[in-house]
This record gives C-alpha cells, structure tokens and sequence, in this order.
C-alpha cells in the first residue's frame, strides 16, 4: 500500500509542475503591461517602476518562471497586492469556512445520494425512481447562485426557518443553509451515478447467482452489488470536486460569507493577481490531491487495483 | 476511395430516431428550438427596447404591459429576458464548438500517433483537469477582459480537456482498422487519414459530449456574468439581471426570479437532451 501511495504522489509531479506553468502564462497573458494593469493608467512613472520591480517583472520572463516555481517550491506563494500580507496567511484563516462548507455538503450528498441512487435502480421505472431521476434532473439542471438566492427567498425570508446572517460556523443554523445550498447539488449528482453505477451491476451474472442461492435483497444490494458499484461512485465524487469548488465560490458570495470564494472575488474587485495566481495554485493542488486520495480509496475498494 | 467507410455510419440517422421516440429528448429539443427561434427573432418578437428607460416603471411589478416587471431602469424584464437568450446562446455554443475542435484535433492527434506524443498531450490535458472550471474562467476573463470574445475563450479553455479524452479513446481502436491500413498503403498522408477517416467515425461520440458540454457553457457563462465578469452591461444577460436584481431581492423578487427561471429552462431542456443523446449512442444503453 505505501508503494502504491509513494507511486501516485510522484505521478502527481509532474502533473503540479504543468499546473504551476500554466498559472505563471495564464497571468501574463494579460494584454500590456501588468503593472499599469494593476495600478490603473493614471499611475505615476515612479510608482509603476517600483511595482515592476517589486514583481520583477523587468527581468527577462524565464528568470521570472523559475523565481516564480523556486519560491512556490518553499511554500511561498507571493504577497497580496493590498494587504501586502502573504496570500497564504490569509487562506489559512478563511479555509476552515470552506471546508467546512464543501466538507459537510459532501456528506449530505454521499448520506442521500448513494441510497436515492441505490432505490432509484432497484425499482427501476416505478414510480420512485421516476421521482428520483426528476429531482436528480432538477439539481443538475439549477447554477449554484440560482439555488441559493431562492433557497435564500423561500427558507431565510418567506419561510423563517435560517437565519440569513450570522457566524460562519456549523454551530449557527445559517450555515446549515450554505452547506444545504452545495449539498443539494451534490445529491443530484451522486444519485444519478449511483443509479446508472448500480444499474450496471445488478444484472450480472454473480448478483443472479447469490439471488438464486437465497441471499436476502438486502444483502445482495448491500454486499455483491453496491461494493462493486462503488467505484464509478467514488470516481464521480473525485471528479465532481472541481464543480463543488465553483458552487462553493458562487454560495459564499450570495450568502456573503467568508471563505476561499469570496477571498477571490475580492483580489478579482481589486485585481489583485498575486492573490488570484495562488489561488488557482491553491484549488489546483487540493483538486490533485483529490485524485490521489480517489485512488487510495479505490485501492481500498478493490484489491485489484491495489495489487496491479 | 471517396466514401466515409462505414462503421457506424447509420448512427446518426439512428439516434435522431431514438430521440424522437424518447419523450424527455424531444421535449429537450423542442426547447431548445423554441429558445433558439426566439434568440434569433429577438428585435421582432420583443415587445420593448431592452435598454430603454422609463424611471416611473421602476421596479414595477409584472402587468398587463409589462409581463414579468420592469427592472432599476424601469426596464422590461421580458424583453431583457428574450435578449439575453442571444448571449447566453451565442456565448456557449461557439465556446463548446471551439472547444470541440481544439480538443478533438488533440484528442485525435493524441490517439492516432500514439507513443510521447499521445503522452505530452495527455499530460497537458491532465494539467488542465486539475483547474476547476468556473475559478480558471473566472481568472482567464479577469486576466483579459469582460468581453464576449474573452468570455467565449474562457469557458472553451475549461472544457477542451474533457473533448479530448473522449475523441482519443476511439481513435485509438480505429488507427488499427483495415481501411485505415488501405489508406496508409496507398499513400494518404497522417493528416488525410485523420480528416478522411478518423473524424467522421467518432464524431457522433465528440457531439454527444458537447450536448452535454452546452448546459456546462450556460452555467458557467451565467455564473461568471453574476458574479460581474460577464458581457458588460448594457447588454442584457441572465446572469447579469440577476446580479442585478439581486440587490433589490426583496422589494422586487420578480427580477432574480423570471432571468431564473428563463436559465433554469436552457439548463433542463440542455439536460434532458444530451441524457437522450447519450443513452441513445451508448451501446450498454441502447436496447433498453
């Protein structure tokens, strides 16, 4: 297993290199010159000078990609341009919020989505799954900041059951309506896997046998079928990580609560680039380590893959 | 040696059939053909200017005159609504296509050379997968731009990986095929043999995932102009109306709800029909 996990991590290398380089490009793109990009075109000559220096942007562009991957390499990910505090101090502070957002709206998609899916299939074309797959429809079918404006309109103000301001914690009810919010979309998406994932299994011959050796329906969904199912599940979860981090951006800042999204959107307001580099640095890791931990779970699922 | 050969060349005759026998595709596509048709006719069918101004209707309620309300500027929401179908339409199915082309042709190149080709292009496909969508595009318009132009090249960014893993797959099984030895012994180049063969047996599968793409595109487009990147005001998006009618939500729930309600739409027709699409041209699927 440590082989396995040691093997994966260093396939991720490169793969985190390509992401730091693409991120470097992205940003310098930019059309004309960052600097007055940044300060705007009323900067003063001597202001603009110091910024260039200070991003040593008048060094040649390749000195610039590697003093940019040598100081990410520390663990350095530059300065905000108006805090002039370390990006990474300020994303440690909010990154609780949001992950404890994404965090809890995981579980409630795996909590409900696994056992729709799971019921969706076995009565496959009753009157449950119909109800299901129509629900699932409408998850996959609403934009993060739709639902959460109209969750915000039905629940926090027609129907005061949350309150719409307060702490940004699990312990206050409003919070439980930003988690709702992503988690909703979440059910939509696992449900459907978990329908079409056990739809695939349960006509095999190994799921007809251990019917027909009198296994309770029970058992043979619990153990043949959903286990087997469990890896385009656990795929899809991975996969749909990147979808869960824009819903997280787009709830935070309809809710206007602090967090990794509305940190972003504040450095976009002020087109503060170092900021917005180290984030995109910052969701591209966790995304990368998400597609390793996939594939731990997926050895943990499946002895084959384990032992390839 | 003119002629397609034939793999699947029935395909797609077959699945527009599978479609219209599929209640939930079709209803999808009429959807979109109806959303389409009023895009397309918005300057007839509007019954206002949708940046005309008028302060007395200013945050007025849906009416006889004014269907679904007016919005700060006392502008038509409807009109605005039929408008902004344009942008949404226009921005998404020229950023998929562009997506699926670019792509496609890596997807393609990736699975027929094969070897450190086919690996630097997966590997630049895998870096890109490691971005999430809506923060790259965010980032990408912010870096060049709110225009049309820019957003368009933002959402096709985020989505050319995905339309390049599904063109490689077939590609690889079909670079072994006899008719494409046939075309290899008597001369074609690489490039012929990929224009000639290649795309016309995996096209079906590469427009099937833009379907589906096309419900990403909205979204993304109609997040990115909520969150204030999008086509710059006045030019009337839903995105941007909600935005917009965000601020007055509680006195005026008409403006979040109706340019809602008009996304909600394109993304449940976009749904049902590449859900039709795909259970159709997926062989697992196709003899339920």
């Amino acid at each position: 297993m440590l082989t396995f996990i040691l093997k994966r991590l260093l396939v991720a290398i490169p793969t985190l290199l390509g992401v730091l380089t693409v991120v470097f490009f992205v940003v310098r793109v930019a059309p004309g010159d960052p600097a007055i990009v940044i300060l705007g075109e009323s900067a003063s000559a001597p202001a603009l000078e110091t910024l260039r220096e200070q991003l040593g942007l008048n060094r040649p562009l390749i000195e610039q990609y590697f003093s940019f991957l040598g100081s990410v390499l520390q663990g350095d990910l530059g300065r905000s341009m108006i805090s002039n505090q370390p990006v990474l101090t300020e994303v440690w502070r909010v990154l609780p919020y949001t992950f404890e957002l994404t965090g809890a709206a995981l579980l409630i998609g795996v909590i409900f989505g696994v056992p729709l899916g799971v019921i969706s299939a076995r009565y496959r074309n009753g009157w449950a799954d119909y109800v299901v797959r129509f629900f699932s429809l409408l998850g996959l079918s609403f934009p993060a900041f739709i639902s959460a404006i109209l969750l915000l309109l039905a629940f926090a103000i027609t129907i005061p059951l949350f309150p719409v301001i307060g702490e940004a914690s699990y312990a206050d009810p409003a919070q439980r309506l930003r988690a709702l919010n992503l988690g909703l979309i979440m059910v939509a998406y696992i449900t459907r896997v978990s329908r079409s994932s056990m739809l695939a299994v349960i006509n095999q011959d190994y799921i007809r046998t251990a019917q027909a050796k009198g296994v309770p329906p029970g058992v043979v969904v619990g153990r043949h079928a959903l286990r087997n199912a469990l890896i385009p599940i656990v795929t899809v979860i991975g996969l749909y990580l990147g979808v869960l981090i824009g819903n997280s951006v787009l709830t935070e800042i309809v809710f206007n609560r602090p967090g990794l999204g509305k940190l972003i959107v504040i450095a976009l307001n002020q087109r503060d680039y170092p900021t917005l580099q180290a984030m995109l640095v910052i969701y591209a890791v966790f995304i990368v380590l998400a597609n390793i931990l996939t594939d731990l779970i997926y050895g943990v699922i499946d002895p084959r893959v384990r032992n390839k | 040696m003119s002629a397609v050969p034939e793999i699947r060349r029935s395909a797609g005759s077959k699945v527009w059939r599978w479609v219209r026998r599929n209640k939930a595709a079709s209803l999808g596509a009429t959807i979109m053909v109806i959303v389409t048709l009023a895009a397309i006719l918005a300057p007839w069918i509007a019954p206002y200017d949708p940046d005309e101004q008028n302060i007395i209707l200013n945050l007025g309620p849906p009416t006889a005159e004014h269907w679904l309300g007016n919005d700060t500027y006392g502008r038509d929401t409807l009109s605005r609504i039929i408008w902004g179908a344009r942008v949404s339409l226009f921005v998404s199915i020229t950023s998929i296509s562009l997506a699926m082309v670019i792509g496609g042709a890596f997807g393609v190149v990736a699975g027929y050379f094969g070897g450190r080709t086919d690996r630097i292009i997966m590997a630049s496909m895998d870096v890109l997968l490691s971005f999430p969508s809506l923060v790259m595009g965010l980032l990408v318009v912010a870096v060049l731009g709110p225009t049309m132009m820019n957003l368009i090249v933002a959402i096709a960014f985020t989505a050319i990986a995905p339309f390049a893993r599904i063109a490689r797959a077939p590609t690889l099984s079909i670079r072994n095929r006899e008719f494409v030895e046939a075309g290899r012994t008597i001369g074609f180049s690489d490039l012929k043999i990929m224009v000639r063969y290649i795309i016309p047996n995996i096209a079906d599968e590469v427009v099937v995932l833009g379907t589906l793409w096309l419900a990403t595109a909205v979204r993304t487009e109609a997040s990115l102009s909520f969150i204030g990147l999008g086509v710059r005001p006045p030019t009337p998006t839903w995105g941007g109306m909600i935005r917009d009618g965000f601020e007055n939500m509680l006195d005026a729930p008409w403006l979040v709800i109706f340019p809602s309600l008009a996304i909600l739409t394109v993304m449940i027709a976009l749904n049902l029909l590449g859900d039709g699409l795909r259970d159709a041209t997926d062989p697992r699927l196709r003899h339920e």
